[in-house]
């Protein structure tokens, strides 16, 4: 299988703390992976040396084999930020409409992503109007727009309700299904299950990489969020 | 740059200043209210008042644009579109000149306002070109809006944003030979006037409003601070960094 993102030896220094150290990690092509790690692990940081506006100080971060944010990325990489990016004085359409513009994208594909995210009732409504779930649901919208190969969402589906979470997941198995990768950020351990495999960060290192099954079966352990708490404490890193 | 990304850019933040009329009849109200208190200011004094219109002509557009469009760029900061934005593919001189058009339309509803209102009610009369003159006054509030554009890179918060105005614009008005002739000012001063961009928009106004003549001087004014503008929205995309710490 190819793999669609590959860190090699990423060290990244924010406001002279070492935020990620020595990473190495690589997510396949087309699958669905989930970046876990308590807050403060470095998820945030690491999506954004992906998405190639971190500043790094050494090491290397390709994205569909090409290093990390060059522009011929920016049409090929969808990005959610974890606070929704979007105008908060405009509606949830003139918002798309704009990022379709400097994506280049049509109107129908506009209308598209808002019912995929299911706004199709909001779409005339002021983002500043709407509720916090709504809103990162128009920022996710906003990543989804210029159907992008790979996906970079940081915590999209925190504050939604299950039903809400469930519809989301299975859109992005959908995606996955089409051949997009996607890498989704986290700390909802039950979460975890429905990713293909998993990336387990913590204070900045790579704790596990695995597929779900086999990070219980190592751990033995009946859920993710023991088995995190087991991967946690096992370390022997202080955090 | 893509002429469709600057233009669906411009496009927005014309929807977003639709969205804002507050802002808007600032815009347009505040510059006419201020011309209005200082005609009344210089009761005793027409002539001084005379003199005095055309210059303001040049400075109320100018730092009302200063403001606003540095307050416009650091909220695109702190929501986080700025970052969005440019890990699309967009090129910075895009984000910058659709804002400079969208604000630039606006501008130019502000300036024809103001001429009409300091020509009309006002009472005040010109030897020069009433054309000249608003094409100054344009030029000058787009020089506000780059220049606001460019240094409100230096602000990460709305309180430093706030105090741009008297860090970067009250010194240029200070020289710029509204409040003592050029002339008359300390060596230094004059000097430092000289290359303040503010000092050419009002040198400009001043002429412009004098006679209709295309003296060398007022080309020169017309020239730099046109110049200007460009400058100050190259500067603005060098400080726009894909890559943030």
């Amino acid at each position: 299988m190819m793999n669609s993102v590959e860190v090699e030896g990423l060290n990244v220094t924010r406001g002279g703390l070492r935020v990620l150290t020595d990473l190495t990690l690589s997510v396949g092509e087309g699958t669905v992976t989930g970046l876990l790690g308590p807050s403060g692990s470095g998820k945030t940081t690491l999506i954004r040396a992906i998405v190639g506006v971190q500043r790094i100080e050494s090491g290397s971060v390709r994205v569909l084999g090409l290093p990390a944010g060059v522009a011929d990325l920016r049409h090929r990489v969808g990005y959610l930020t974890q606070a929704p990016s979007v105008y908060r004085d405009l509606t949830v359409r003139e918002n798309l409409r704009y990022f379709a513009g400097v994506l280049g994208v049509g109107a129908t594909r506009v209308d598209q992503v808002i019912a995929d995210v299911s706004l199709g009732g909001e779409a005339g409504a002021r983002v500043d109007r709407l509720s916090g779930g709504q809103q990162s649901r128009v920022s996710l919208a906003t990543a989804l727009l210029g159907d992008p190969s790979v996906l970079v969402l940081d915590e999209p589906t925190v504050g939604l309700d299950p039903v809400l979470r469930e519809e989301l997941w299975s859109l992005f198995h959908r995606l996955g299904a089409s051949g997009v990768t996607l890498l989704i950020s986290s700390h909802v351990m039950e979460e975890a299950t429905r990713c293909e495999r998993l990336l387990l960060l913590r204070a900045g290192r790579l704790l596990a990489d695995d597929t779900p099954d086999e990070l219980l079966r190592q751990t033995g352990e009946s859920d993710m969020d023991a088995a995190f708490l087991h991967l946690v404490r096992g370390s022997g890193v202080v955090a | 740059m893509s002429l469709r990304r600057t233009g669906a850019t411009a496009w927005r933040v014309l929807e977003q200043l639709r969205r804002d009329p507050r802002t808007v009849a600032m815009i347009v109200v505040v510059p006419l209210v201020l011309m209005l208190l200082l005609r009344y200011a210089f009761d005793s004094e027409p002539l001084l008042f005379q003199h005095i219109a055309p210059i303001l002509m040049a400075i109320f557009p100018f730092v009302l644009m200063f403001v606003i469009t540095s307050v416009a760029m650091l909220r695109e900061r702190t929501s986080g579109t700025l970052e969005r934005l440019l890990a699309m593919p967009i090129a910075k001189l895009d984000l910058l000149v659709g804002y400079g058009l969208a604000f630039g339309a606006v501008t130019i509803i502000q300036v024809v306002l103001v001429l009409a209102f300091v020509l009309g009610p006002l009472g005040v009369s010109i030897s020069g070109s009433v054309f000249v003159l608003g094409l100054f006054a344009v030029l000058d509030a787009l020089l506000g809006m780059a220049l606001g554009l460019c240094l409100s890179a230096l602000a990460r918060t709305e309180f430093q944003a706030v105090q741009l105005l008297p860090a970067v614009v009250f010194p240029q008005l200070l020289v710029c030979g509204l409040f003592a002739p050029r002339g008359q000012m300390a060596g230094v001063l004059q000097g430092l006037a000289d290359v303040f961009p503010l000092t050419y928009a009002v040198d400009g106004v001043t002429r412009a409003a004098a006679s209709t003549a295309w003296t060398g001087g007022l080309v020169e004014d017309l020239v730099i601070v046109a110049a200007c503008i460009p400058l100050a929205l190259g500067l603005g995309a060098l400080t726009l960094q894909r890559r943030t710490r």
